[in-house]
């Protein structure tokens, strides 16, 4: 299922936060969990979780580190400052409003059209 | 597990993949670093899953994304670097970030050092006083002197100099210090004005020579040094520009606490920065080069239109109203000056066109300027032959004289050469290989208004 783009966009920085509060991570790491999350059905394009990774360090909401891993190579490493976790929090708000208010509007608009089935039975 | 062939040639694609990222400006070397382990991770897990590692390579490369859209990303979190930086060059590999800091720091002695030469004379007496006009003389004569020596040692450092041609540039260097000094002068005078104004363009080639390194003898050479010598002037102005604010605000801070700093600043932060001023702008010059465009050229791209519309309507009004040119004293350097700008802007175009392409109107507008110029100055040697025995032959006079003939010579060739270039009959490279070649003709020009001038006019 396709997801818009501006969705996508609009979910990266609580996704992303709310990723790596669970615990440090990389790029790679990242996607993988945000598909294991969304059971495959958030297409995200690789390369766009940098700028956006970038766009946290310089925000200010997690920091980078660059680490050697296994056969030498260096892997950058995010993790969640305070000033993210408070982002995060503060997105979390946020959203559960969003959700909350949309799901109202799905529950209206089901228990109308069964108000509305028995009428036109 | 991949066959030792198929890792190979997986290399080989990722290297080029890697390099295809780095040739765009907003994604940097670290980036590309990042992006790369990201690559080479989403491979080995494809590899792992059983695809042939040129399909595991190309899936991967997929997901990453469209380039464009992806560079596009990159330059919108990081604007910046679509701005291209300059001074301290970024870079991850340790070598060439450490020739940069000795550069940086043997130009920043260099600096030094020249600002100190500026003073040495104080010690001996010498003041730069205007109530002492034989003090004031010398260093005038030998202002070149206090700055030359040290940019020529600074490109003999830099570009690993033979000791052959170092040889011949301090034989070069102390023939100027004899020149410059031992003429019994008239205070003030003619022939020591001009020793003072011609000295620095003949010392000028030494440091061309140095700057070239063994290249002296290539039109490439010598037209690096041209793009050298323009963005030089415009970075000193600059410069001179943050220097005269930072006088500015020196003289009145100091002036509030009732101390002044005027002395401080005509004997010490005038001339030794000035000399300081020149080193330091030919570091910028040779450190920013290929990081930020030459701007002289696009100078000239603005105003050789401006000064061709100004030379024409100039002739136009000659021509129409008949007003002869009001023979004045200084209207032979005005024109020798206008000639001098119009070559300038000749010059910076052609430093800046590439030689392979194909005439175009901007090239007809070369053409114009240089043809209206060669008419004004036309003009005003007519109306000064007329009078030149009324006025009699002044060393000034002479060597502006000779000065409108070397520049008459170089635009009438050249505007011969464009024209044939422009009808395809010759190749822009002539043109390129005359303005070269024509360079020391000004050293030695400027060179015989120093050495014989002030004897044949009896240093008045």
């Amino acid at each position: 299922m396709g997801i818009n783009k501006d969705l996508i966009a609009a979910s990266s920085t609580p996704l992303v936060l709310a990723i790596l509060a669970e615990g440090d991570s990389y790029g790679y790491a990242i996607l993988q969990r945000v598909r294991e999350l969304s059971g495959g059905r958030m297409e995200w394009t690789d390369g766009m979780l940098y700028p956006v990774l970038h766009r946290l360090e310089r925000l200010g909401y997690v920091e980078a580190k660059w680490k050697v891993v296994e056969n030498g190579r260096r892997r950058k490493y995010y993790r969640i400052t305070r000033k993210g976790r408070a982002q995060l929090a503060e997105n979390r708000r946020q959203w559960q409003t969003v959700d909350a208010t949309l799901r109202g509007a799905w529950e209206a608009l089901s228990v109308k059209r069964q108000a509305a089935e028995p009428a036109g039975a | 597990m991949p066959a030792p062939e198929h890792a190979a040639s997986l290399e080989e694609q990722i290297d080029q993949w890697r390099s295809y990222l780095r040739r765009r400006q907003a994604i940097q070397p670290v980036d590309v670093a990042e992006l790369e382990d990201h690559l080479r991770e989403q491979i080995a897990v494809l590899l792992n899953a059983g695809l042939a590692p040129d399909e595991a390579f190309l899936v991967a490369v997929k997901r990453i994304g469209n380039l464009d859209a992806l560079s596009r990303e990159f330059a919108l979190e990081h604007a910046e670097r679509l701005w291209k930086q300059l001074v301290m060059v970024p870079s991850d590999s340790g070598e060439p970030q450490a020739r940069a800091r000795t550069d940086a720091i043997v130009a920043f002695c260099l600096a030094v050092a020249a600002a100190v030469a500026v003073k040495i004379p104080a010690l001996f007496g010498l003041q730069l006083d205007e109530h002492k006009p034989a003090d004031a003389g010398f260093y005038f004569r030998n202002a070149s002197l206090f700055v030359l020596p040290f940019l020529t040692g600074y490109f003999v450092w830099k570009r690993r100099l033979h000791t052959g041609t170092v040889r011949w540039l301090a034989v070069a260097f102390v023939a100027a210090v004899v020149f410059a000094n031992v003429y019994p002068f008239t205070t003030a005078g003619h022939t020591e004005k001009l020793t003072a104004l011609h000295l620095p363009i003949a010392l000028w080639l030494m440091v061309g020579i140095a700057y070239a390194g063994g290249r002296w003898g290539q039109v490439a050479g010598r037209m690096d040094f041209i793009r050298f010598s323009g963005e030089l002037f415009i970075y000193y102005v600059l410069i001179a520009l943050g220097g005269g604010v930072l006088t500015l605000f020196l003289g009145m801070i100091f002036q509030a606490i009732g101390i002044n700093v005027g002395p401080f600043i005509g004997s010490w932060l005038l001339p030794c920065g000035a000399a300081g001023a020149v080193l330091v702008a030919s570091w910028l010059v040779e450190a920013k080069q290929s990081v930020i465009e030459n701007m002289a050229p696009v100078l000239t791209r603005l105003f050789t239109p401006l000064f061709a519309a100004l030379l024409i309507t100039f002739l136009a009004t000659v021509v129409l109203t008949g007003r002869g040119i009001d023979v004045q004293r200084n209207v032979l350097i005005a024109f020798d000056l206008l000639l001098v700008v119009v070559l300038g802007l000749l010059l910076y175009s052609i430093s800046a066109r590439d030689a392979d392409a194909p005439p175009n109107a901007f090239d007809v507008l070369q053409v114009v300027l240089v043809t209206a110029a060669l008419l004004a100055d036309a003009v005003a040697l007519w109306a000064i032959a007329a009078r030149i025995t009324e006025f009699g032959f002044s060393p000034n006079r002479v060597a502006a004289l000779g000065e409108n003939g070397i520049l008459l010579v170089n635009l009438a060739w050249s505007a011969v050469l464009y024209i044939r270039f422009l009808r395809g009959r010759g190749p822009f490279t002539d043109l390129e290989r005359w303005q070269t070649g024509y360079l020391p003709v000004y050293a030695v020009w400027a060179a015989i208004v120093v050495i014989v001038f002030p004897p044949l006019f009896g240093y008045i």
